[in-house]
C-alpha cells in the first residue's frame, strides 16, 4: 500500500473511532443522566422506578432520625410545594435545616427513597451567607 | 487602609490599560521602546497588586472589620493561622489573589524571554495585561475586596468552619498558581501566531511555564483531594464534582501538551496540535475559574451569590473565537515537517498519550457540562453522577498508565522486533509477576483493579530497568559508584529523568486509587458506649464519649467553642491496634435568634475526622452526636431563657458535662481503606519528579555563565564594560 493511501486508510479508522465513542458517551450520557427536578416537578413528574436529582430546601423541623434513616422533606426555594424523603448514607457536615440540597431520589409505592450517599448539600455561598435577594440566583 | 487598597485597584487597571495600549504600539510600529515600556507595565502591575494583597492581609490580621470581606469570612476567634488564608476564602479576596499571582508570574515570564522572542513578547504582554485588566475591572466593578461599612461591627462571621484545615492555606494558592501560569502559554501562543513566529522558540520559551501550571496544578488537585478526605466527612479524595473537574481537564491538556511537545522538537511534528493543546489549556483553565464563580452548575465547592457569569462567559467565548481563528488563518505555517513512520514508534504512543488524555477530558468536559447540554437539547436539565465518569475514566485511565510505561523505552520513528524484546522483557516480566502475586494473595474478584496493578508493574519494570541501564552506563564511563552514578544521571538529564520519576509517582497514585476504590470497607451506624462493629477485618468499640469547650482550646484548634466526641477502640482478631478520637466541632453563629447559649453552638457543625493512616491500609473514623438529643436541648434552653450572653459559656461547660454523664447514641462512619496514603506518597513522587525536571540543568547553567563571562570579557576588550 502507498504511504498516503495507508495514512488515509489509518485516518478514517481513527475518525470513525472517534465517532463510534462519542456516539456511546452521548448514548449514555443521555440514558444513565437523572433529571433535575424542584419538589414541586417531582410531585407532578414522578415515574416509579426512576431516579431524578432532586434540588432544593429543607424544610423547617422536618428532619428526624430514626437509626440509620434520615428522614426530612425538601420545598422548593421559593416554598410551597414539599417532598418527605427517607435517606441513608453519608449526611455531609452543612446539612440542615433551611440549607439548599441536591439528593438522587426514586419513587417507591408512594414514598421517595434517596439514593445512599448521594445527599449534597450545597452552602448558600462557598464561605458566606448570601443577602436573600441573591440566594435565587444558583 | 481601605483608601489605599481601592487606589491600588485603580491604579493597576489604568497600568493595564495602558500596557496594553504600549505593546500593541510597540510590536504593530516597531518601537521597541514602547514595548519594553509595556514589559514594564507588568512589573509595575505586579508591584500594585502586591501593596493591595498586603493591605488586605493586615486588615484580617488586625480584624479590621470595616473591611466588609474581614466581616464576612473571619472573626476573633477564627485561629490566627487561619485568618492569614481568609483573605482568599471570600470571592473578593480570591480575585485579588487570583489576579496578583498572575501579575507575579507574567513579570517572571517576560523577564526570563525579556531579550528574545521581541514581537511575540510584546504580543503576550498585551494578552497578560488583558487577563490582568479583565480581573481587576471585575474587582472594581462588581466584586471591591477593599468595600467597607462604617460603623465597624463589632465581630466578623468568621471562616467557615470546613475550611479551617492546613491544606486549605496552600490549596487554593496552588491551584490559581496553576490557573495564572497556564494563561501564560496561551499569551505567547496567541503572540507566537500573532506574530507569525510559530517556531520553536516560543515552545522553548513557555516550556517551563507550561510544566510549572501542570506541577502547581497538580499539587493543588492532590491538596484539595486530602482535604476532601481528612475534612469533609464522607470519607472520599474524589467526587466527579463540577469543581475538581474543573480543575482536572486543564491538567489534562497541559499533559498531552508536555508530551506532544517533545515530539515536536524533535520530529517537528504535532505543530497544530501543540498550538491548539496550548490554547486549549488555557481557555480551560478560565472556563474553571469561571464555574467557581458564575453558578452555572451545582457544585459544593461553588460560590454563592454570583454575578460574574455574563462577563466570563464573554471572555471565553473571545478566547476560543480568537484561537480557532488565529490556528485557521495561520495553519500553513504550522505544518509538520515530518510524518509518522510506524505505529510502533515513541511518537506513534505519545499521539495515543495524547489522545487517551484529551479523550478523558473530553469525557469529563462532557459530563460536566451535561447539565447545560442536556437543557439546551431536551429542555429538561439532568445530570450524569460518578458511575458514568468511571464507565469511561477506569479504562482510559489503564490504558495511560500502561502507555506511561511503554512511552519511554520504544524507539523513536521505528521500533523493530529486536528492539521491542530487548525493552520490553523486563516490564511485561515485571508485569506478569504482579499477576501471579496477586492471584497467589487470593485477590482475583476485583478485575479492573487487578489490570491497574498489572499496569503500574509494567510501568515500574520499564522505568526501573531505564534508571538501571543508565546507571550501568554511567558507571562505564565515569567509573562512579551506583548511587553516585544514579545522582549523575539525573543531575545530567533532569527532563528525561525527572519525566520518569512522574510516571513511577502517577503509576503509585493509580495503585493507591485503584486499591482503595475497589476494596474499601465502610460501615454507618449508630453506637453507644460499649457497643462495638465490625469494618472489614476490624472492630471498632465506642469505649467513651469526649468533649472539650471554648474556642481557644478546642481539640482540632480550628476554633469551635465546643467540640463533641468519642474514643474507640480499634482491634484486629482480638489485638489493638490503635485509638481514634473523632469529634464534630460547634462553631459560634451571628443569628442572636437561636439565643444567648444557642448562637454560641448554632454556627456551622464540622466533623474532625480520626484517622490511624498506614502504609497499608487507612482506619478512617467521622462521629455525628446528636446535639438535638432532648437531654441536650433542655439545658441550651434553660440557659438561652436565664443566661446573658457574657455568662452563656457557663451552659456550653453543663452540656458538655451532661454529653460526658449520659451520652446520647451517636452516628459513626467507619471506613478501612488500603493503600489510600499510596496516593499521597504518589503525589509526592510526581511532585518531587516534576521539580527535578523543571530545575534547569547544570550543564545549561554553566553554559550561560560562560556565556556571560565570555561576553563580559569581550566587552573589556573593547574598552566598553562600565567600571
Amino acid at each position: 500500500m502507498n504511504p498516503a493511501r495507508k495514512r488515509t486508510v489509518r485516518l478514517v479508522v481513527a475518525l470513525s473511532a472517534a465517532v463510534v465513542l462519542a456516539g456511546a458517551l452521548v448514548y449514555t450520557s443521555f440514558s444513565a443522566a437523572s433529571p433535575a427536578l424542584s419538589p414541586s416537578q417531582l410531585l407532578r413528574q414522578a415515574q416509579p422506578g426512576r431516579s431524578y436529582e432532586l434540588t432544593g430546601t429543607v424544610v423547617a423541623k422536618s428532619v428526624h432520625r430514626a437509626g440509620p434513616v434520615l428522614n426530612f422533606s425538601v420545598e422548593d426555594r421559593a416554598g410551597g410545594a414539599a417532598v418527605p424523603l427517607a435517606y441513608t448514607g453519608t449526611v455531609p457536615d452543612p446539612f440542615r435545616e433551611g440549607r439548599e440540597v441536591i439528593v438522587t431520589v426514586e419513587k417507591q409505592g408512594t414514598r421517595f427513597i434517596g439514593e445512599p450517599n448521594s445527599l449534597i448539600t450545597k452552602c448558600p455561598s462557598k464561605y458566606t451567607t448570601a443577602p436573600p435577594s441573591e440566594q435565587q440566583n444558583y | 487602609m481601605a483608601g489605599l487598597g481601592r487606589a491600588c485597584l485603580l491604579l493597576a487597571l489604568a497600568v493595564c490599560v495602558y500596557g496594553i495600549g504600549a505593546s500593541l504600539y510597540g510590536v504593530r510600529r516597531g518601537r521597541v521602546e514602547f514595548s519594553e515600556s509595556g514589559r514594564r507595565s507588568v512589573y509595575a502591575l505586579a508591584g500594585i497588586l502586591t501593596v493591595a494583597f498586603a493591605v488586605l492581609e493586615v486588615a484580617f490580621l488586625s480584624n479590621d472589620f470595616a473591611f466588609n470581606s474581614v466581616a464576612d469570612t473571619s472573626s476573633r476567634t477564627t485561629p490566627e493561622f487561619y485568618r492569614a488564608a481568609a483573605v482568599w476564602s471570600s470571592q473578593e479576596g480570591s480575585l485579588l489573589l487570583w489576579a496578583w499571582l498572575m501579575s507575579l508570574w507574567s513579570s517572571l515570564a517576560l523577564f526570563l524571554t525579556r531579550r528574545r522572542l521581541r514581537d511575540v513578547a510584546a504580543y503576550a504582554t498585551a494578552i497578560l495585561l488583558g487577563f490582568g485588566g479583565f480581573f481587576i475591572s471585575l474587582m472594581v466593578f462588581y466584586a471591591n475586596p477593599f468595600k467597607t461599612t462604617s460603623p465597624a461591627p463589632a465581630e466578623g462571621a468568621g471562616l467557615d468552619p470546613l475550611l479551617r484545615f492546613p491544606t486549605m492555606m496552600i490549596h487554593p494558592p496552588m491551584l490559581y498558581s496553576g490557573y495564572t501560569l497556564c494563561i501564560i502559554p496561551f499569551a505567547f501562543g496567541i503572540g507566537a501566531l500573532l506574530a507569525r513566529r510559530v517556531d520553536a522558540d516560543w515552545t522553548k520559551a513557555i516550556r517551563r511555564f507550561a510544566f510549572a501550571a501542570w506541577l502547581f496544578l497538580g499539587v493543588g488537585i492532590i491538596l484539595g483531594a486530602r482535604w476532601s478526605y481528612s475534612e469533609l466527612g464522607w470519607g472520599g479524595y474524589w467526587g466527579w464534582d463540577a469543581v475538581e473537574n474543573a480543575s482536572l481537564m486543564p491538567w489534562l491538556t497541559g499533559t498531552a501538551f508536555l508530551h506532544s511537545l517533545m515530539i515536536q522538537e524533535k520530529r517537528g511534528m504535532l505543530k497544530v496540535w501543540n498550538v491548539s493543546l496550548v490554547l486549549a489549556t488555557g481557555t480551560l483553565a478560565i472556563m474553571g475559574t469561571f464555574l467557581v464563580r458564575s453558578g452555572v452548575l451545582n457544585s459544593i465547592h461553588a460560590f454563592g451569590g454570583q454575578t460574574l457569569g455574563v462577563p466570563f462567559v464573554v471572555l471565553i467565548a473571545a478566547m476560543i473565537a480568537g484561537s480557532i481563528y488565529l490556528v485557521i488563518t495561520r495553519r500553513d505555517m504550522l505544518r509538520s515537517e515530518h510524518r509518522l513512520d510506524s505505529l510502533l514508534s515513541r511518537e506513534a504512543i505519545f499521539l495515543a498519550n495524547n489522545l487517551v488524555l484529551v479523550g478523558l477530558c473530553f469525557v469529563i468536559f462532557w459530563g460536566t457540562y451535561f447539565p447545560l447540554i442536556s437543557e439546551a437539547l431536551t429542555g429538561q436539565e439532568a445530570s450524569v453522577g460518578p458511575p458514568w465518569f468511571d464507565r469511561y475514566t477506569v479504562p482510559l485511565a489503564l490504558i495511560l498508565v500502561l502507555l506511561s510505561g511503554i512511552g519511554p523505552v520504544i524507539a523513536w520513528r521505528r521500533a523493530t522486533l529486536a528492539n521491542a524484546r530487548r525493552n520490553f522483557l523486563v516490564p511485561c516480566a515485571a508485569a506478569l509477576a504482579t499477576l501471579i502475586a496477586l492471584l497467589a494473595g487470593g485477590v482475583s474478584e476485583k478485575p479492573l483493579a487487578m489490570a491497574m496493578f498489572c499496569c503500574a508493574g509494567f510501568v515500574f519494570g520499564s522505568i526501573g530497568q531505564e534508571f538501571v541501564r543508565g546507571t550501568r552506563a554511567r558507571r562505564a564511563i565515569a567509573g562512579e559508584a551506583a548511587p553516585v552514578a544514579l545522582l549523575a544521571l539525573v543531575r545530567r538529564n533532569r527532563r528525561r529523568y525527572g519525566g520518569y520519576i512522574v510516571h513511577i509517582g502517577i503509576a503509585v497514585l493509580f495503585v493507591g486509587v485503584a486499591a482503595s476504590s475497589s476494596f474499601q470497607h465502610a460501615a454507618e451506624l449508630g453506637l453507644s458506649p460499649g457497643q462495638s462493629t465490625r469494618v472489614g477485618a476490624y472492630t471498632v468499640r465506642y469505649v467513651r464519649p469526649t468533649a472539650t469547650i471554648t474556642p481557644k482550646y478546642d481539640a482540632a484548634h480550628t476554633g469551635s467553642t465546643l467540640s463533641l466526641g468519642a474514643l474507640l477502640d480499634v482491634s484486629k482478631e482480638g489485638r489493638h491496634v490503635t485509638t481514634l478520637s473523632p469529634s464534630e466541632g460547634f462553631y459560634a453563629s451571628q443569628e442572636a435568634s437561636q439565643g444567648s447559649v444557642g448562637s454560641l453552638i448554632g454556627g456551622q457543625p464540622v466533623s474532625h475526622v480520626a484517622l490511624d493512616g498506614g502504609i497499608t491500609r487507612d482506619v478512617w473514623a467521622a462521629i455525628q452526636p446528636d446535639i438535638e438529643a432532648s437531654s441536650l436541648q433542655r439545658i441550651v434552653k434553660a440557659g438561652n431563657r436565664t443566661l446573658p450572653p457574657e455568662e452563656a459559656i457557663v451552659a456550653i461547660s453543663y452540656l458538655a458535662r451532661a454529653y460526658l454523664q449520659h451520652p446520647p447514641q451517636a452516628q459513626f462512619h467507619f471506613i478501612v481503606s488500603p493503600l489510600v496514603m499510596w496516593i499521597w506518597i504518589g503525589g509526592l513522587i510526581v511532585f518531587g519528579g516534576g521539580v527535578i525536571a523543571i530545575w534547569p540543568a547544570p550543564s545549561s547553567v554553566r553554559r550561560r555563565v560562560a556565556s556571560r563571562a565570555r561576553a563580559a570579557r569581550t566587552l573589556r576588550g573593547r574598552g566598553l564594560a562600565r567600571v
